[in-house]
């Protein structure tokens, strides 16, 4: 009797589960699998007709609004990449190509004036905002006077300065004045951060009011092969072809662009179960990645622009009795025991197996590099390639004829008496964790003694004046981080210059991170600020690269870029480092 | 609720008076409750290191780092800071919902100022917040009903039949469920149900709308997954709660009273074990609601659903500050209407219970 009712309220407990499971999984239902499956795939394709050609993008990082002026991340940038454009886009290579403009001002054509003090941009004929308005050169001069507006928080406002100002000499033509000679002047209106908005719909937002204008910073009108038709904030933007586009109308009729999640997810995504048409910089272990690809459903690409991971070595003396004066500059006068002398720093360099760690550790993201300055193309010097073979017999060969030798037998060479003994800081990441392992191996095989310490990147970066653990202060002997020049290397060139050093005076403010001051590095960098763009200022460059790498301030390590992925059957795509990795999106297709 | 009288006896009811002002009394304490609360919240997230520009490109220069903060708000004093923040959270919100809801105009509705994102500036929070409720809902509401309507059964059965072969199942799952973490077992799910059979989509599409039955299919299809990851962790726990309290019960006198009077088993499980073991089940429930709102942080990150908790995430990430104020204090608010909920249901549900 029991029993029977026991086993009764088993089975309806049995039951109620499966029930829930069929409901939670209706094509997990045993019941006419196939058929059901063969239906489902039939209504999907009618959905799709329905729905018509879709791209969907994936950023693990979901974008905040679309459009580089109010909220400075790459995912933002690249939402409004695909609706907003600049005059001109940098294309894969970092050469400017015309977008709304009808060519690229130079010298030569008489678009940038003599003294290089002015540039001139027109603007193609006709061209339409996304709601069939005009387009005009005041727009222009518009998104200049509202990034430029410091009540705006502009976070673009960086590639305004130095403009004195913006003015349309008719509808068609924009003159941009300097307030002094800007050898290059394509910084403005030029790549994906500084696109055009319009003056009609952002009336009213500029300045303060900027933070209250809720629907003109969702949805901007653009002039790009697509239009925002609906933006969730941190979650995904949904666009469709634009009608007034000036260009070949756009191959999707929709565009959706999916954020959040991890970048191996939507690696994933993409390469495995082919849910996404492109997934954005995968920071996944080479690894996986190259697993994942072997799939077949797509391609892994990538895109570098000029960021080099580097290990930075201190010209000053970071002793820990100096107290107060660990790290700073005096001078001169407190030069680093032994990292100054240039046999040392060189034959660390030679020790290094920079291809290994860029195959093994950055896998698709890296490539190895002598050069501080990687790209574009032009302006790398090809006189450090040597570096790119590891040496250790060459290495400790040229440490024992410069008498750096090993007096008391413990493994650890001496200069001077101090034995090399170094610290070697940087950020809590696995990938330069290991990349430390591998230096201090090869080192210790040349006799030098490495030890390896990180922070947490928010202290690390952080810039906390209170703080002895951040790069700036660099109280160690050795760094290691990336940075990189944006396309013309002026901007990054100037942080190595003797007045940049960080110290105490300056609150640690500087770029000259490495500490080391050269005479003739100073005047060819005054020199390079008058030097047109050209032949000589390529020339310039590199040899400011060189002076930088041969007197080991910094030995380059590996070449940093972003990697992507998309399926086959997407074409089109031409992943850029220089530009947004949108800028091109009206080109894609099946 | 014939049967329920049968539970209650008129003399040991409570008297309803007592309810209201034990409720009245309540809903007073709670308002400096929620003040303090508030409070703490904003101090803590004013006082912790963190600046909404450090996501910023490194290229960005102090100077417009600071007009950045500035257009922000961020370099007014703490009191004007707190006060703005209570006169928008608790006066303009409202005005500005109202307004909607009815659609209507009090005073300026356009100067009055909402309490609006930094990470997304100009973005009013609340429209951010109200965006994201359905999916939370949905996908951890449903993972919650699951979950009950598996836990109870299986921690009935669990219990009558100790240490029988449902049992050891039963125990051996639960510990599975509550030991594993969430994104291994999500993790896991995408590997073989999106990668090997390709049966659900590990991307959940936001803008899905319902409107016939393959799209109703579909919706089901992309919530599969969360929400059994989510379901079999909370089922788990609860279904260890139900067995331990039943086991509590099944020895009591009353129990052997009933058998011995010659009830079925059924009815003495069913009538009054069951009814008994469920008055802390059904609290633990009530309590475990705002955890509903309040997302599932990490599912929802692993499976892409925007709900409340990605929302949160990410703006902690952004240091979005009034975002994550608001959320956390919204979800303050829950975790203290909820408890007393939970108060109210423990005492109609047990009369053994007084409010004092």
């Amino acid at each position: 009797m029991m029993g029977r009712h026991i086993s009764s309220l088993r089975v309806i407990a049995i039951l109620l589960a499966m029930a829930f499971l069929l409901a939670a999984c209706p094509a997990a239902a045993p019941t006419g699998g196939a058929d059901m499956a063969a239906d489902e795939e039939m209504a999907e394709e009618e959905a799709m007709e329905e729905e018509g050609k879709v791209l969907t993008i994936l950023y693990w990082q979901a974008a905040s609004l679309p459009g580089p002026y109010l909220s400075g991340g790459t995912k933002d940038q690249d939402a409004g990449a695909i609706t907003l454009e600049p005059l001109a886009n940098y294309d894969p290579n970092g050469t400017i190509v015309p977008r709304l403009a009808v060519e690229i001002p130079s010298i030569e054509n008489g678009g940038v004036s003599d003294d290089l003090m002015s540039i001139t941009w027109t603007l193609k004929e006709g061209l339409l905002w996304s709601d069939g308005s005009d387009v005009t050169a005041d727009d222009v001069v518009f998104t200049w006077q509202y990034c430029s507006d410091e009540a705006t928080g502009c976070t673009a406002s960086e590639a305004f300065l130095g403009i004195e100002s913006v003015e349309a000499l008719d509808d068609n033509t924009v003159k941009i004045t300097f307030d002094s000679p800007t050898p290059y002047p394509y910084n403005a209106f030029v790549g994906a951060n500084t696109p055009i908005i319009s003056s009609v719909q952002f009336a009213d937002c500029v300045g303060a009011a900027a933070q209250t204008c809720n629907e003109e910073n969702t949805a901007p009108l653009g002039t790009g092969p697509y239009r925002i038709i609906d933006f969730k904030v941190n979650d995904v933007a949904v666009y469709e072809r634009n009608p007034y586009y000036h260009g070949e109308p756009a191959y999707f009729d929709t565009v959706v662009f999916k954020g959040g999640g991890d970048a191996a997810s939507a690696a994933r995504a993409v390469l495995e179960t082919g849910e996404a048409d492109y997934a954005w910089n995968l920071q996944v272990e080479p690894d996986i990645l190259r697993d994942m690809e072997a799939a077949g459903l797509g391609k892994v690409v990538s895109a570098f622009a000029g960021y080099v991971e580097r290990v930075l070595i201190n010209q000053t003396n970071p002793h820990s009795e100096l107290g107060d004066d660990r790290s700073e500059y005096m001078d001169g006068d407190n030069p680093h025991p032994f990292l100054t002398f240039p046999p040392i720093p060189q034959a660390m360099s030679m020790a290094i197996d920079r291809t290994l760690i860029s195959d093994q550790l950055y896998g698709f993201a890296g490539q190895p590099t002598c050069n501080v300055i990687p790209a574009p193309l032009h302006y790398v010097s090809d006189s450090n390639d040597a570096c790119l073979t590891q040496d250790i017999d060459g290495a400790n060969a040229l440490l024992d004829e410069n008498d750096v030798l090993d007096t008391d037998g413990d493994g650890i060479r001496e200069y001077n008496g101090v034995p090399l003994k170094i610290s070697y800081q940087t950020s809590t990441n696995s990938v330069r964790q290991k990349t430390q392992a591998l230096l201090r191996q090869w080192w210790l095989q040349i006799g030098i003694e490495t030890e390896l310490i990180n922070h947490d990147a928010s202290v690390f970066f952080g810039g906390d004046p209170n703080s002895p653990d951040t790069y700036q202060k660099f109280y160690t002997d050795l760094q290691m981080y990336t940075t990189g020049p944006t396309i013309d290397p002026q901007q990054h060139l100037s942080n190595w210059i003797c007045e940049q050093i960080p110290m105490r005076e300056n609150s640690w403010g500087g770029g000259n991170i490495s500490r080391g001051c050269n005479a003739e590095y100073d005047a060819l960098f005054e020199q390079l600020t008058q030097t047109p763009v050209g032949p000589e200022r390529e020339a310039l460059v590199k040899q400011l690269n060189d002076i930088n790498v041969q007197n080991n301030y910094q030995i380059p390590l590996v070449y940093r870029g972003e990697v992507s992925a998309h399926l086959d059957t997407l074409q089109g795509v031409w992943i850029n480092g220089w530009d947004s990795q949108m800028w091109n999106v009206g080109d894609w297709h099946r | 609720m014939e049967g329920g009288r049968a539970f209650f006896p008129s003399f040991i009811l409570p008297p309803k008076i007592a309810l209201g002002q034990y409720l009245v009394r309540r809903v007073l304490t709670i308002i400096p409750t929620l003040i303090a609360i508030s409070f703490v919240i904003f101090a803590v997230l004013d006082l912790a290191p963190g600046d909404p520009t450090s996501a910023l490109p490194e290229t960005i220069r102090p100077e417009v780092r600071q007009q950045i903060r500035k257009a922000m708000g961020l370099d007014e004093p703490f009191p004007v800071k707190y006060g703005l923040w209570l006169r928008q959270f608790f006066v303009n919100e409202p005005l500005s919902l109202i307004e909607k809801a009815f659609d209507i105009q009090i005073g300026d509705g356009e100067k009055r100022l909402r309490v609006t994102s930094w990470g997304s500036r100009g973005v009013p929070v609340m429209d951010m917040i109200v965006e994201r409720m359905p999916q939370t809902l949905w996908v951890v509401g449903l993972a919650y009903l699951v979950a009950i309507a598996i836990a109870v059964p299986v921690g009935v059965v669990s219990a009558i039949r100790q240490y029988s072969i449902f049992d050891q199942v039963g125990t051996f799952l639960s510990l599975i469920g509550y030991s594993i973490p969430t994104f291994f077992t999500g993790l896991l799910m995408i590997l073989l149900f999106s990668v090997k059979l390709k049966w659900f989509p590990m991307i959940y599409d936001t803008n899905l709308q319902i409107v016939d039955w393959n799209s109703f299919v579909q919706q089901l299809r992309q919530s599969a997954m969360p929400v059994a990851v989510l379901g079999f962790f909370q089922a788990a726990t609860l279904a260890r709660f139900t067995r331990s309290s039943m086991l509590d019960n099944i020895p009591m006198d009353y129990v052997r009273t009933a058998t011995a009077k010659g009830f079925r088993e059924r009815y003495v499980v069913i009538r009054h074990i069951l009814r008994n073991s469920l008055i802390p089940v059904v609290t633990l429930i009530a309590l475990g609601i705002p955890a509903i709102f309040s997302g599932a942080i990490i599912t929802e990150q692993i499976f892409r659903v925007n709900g409340l908790g990605a929302l949160l995430i990410g703006a902690i990430q952004l240091n979005d500050i009034p975002l994550v104020q608001t959320v956390t204090f919204i979800f303050a608010f829950l975790i203290v209407v909820f408890n007393l909920v939970a108060d109210v249901i423990y005492g109609i549900l047990d009369p053994r219970i007084r409010y004092s």
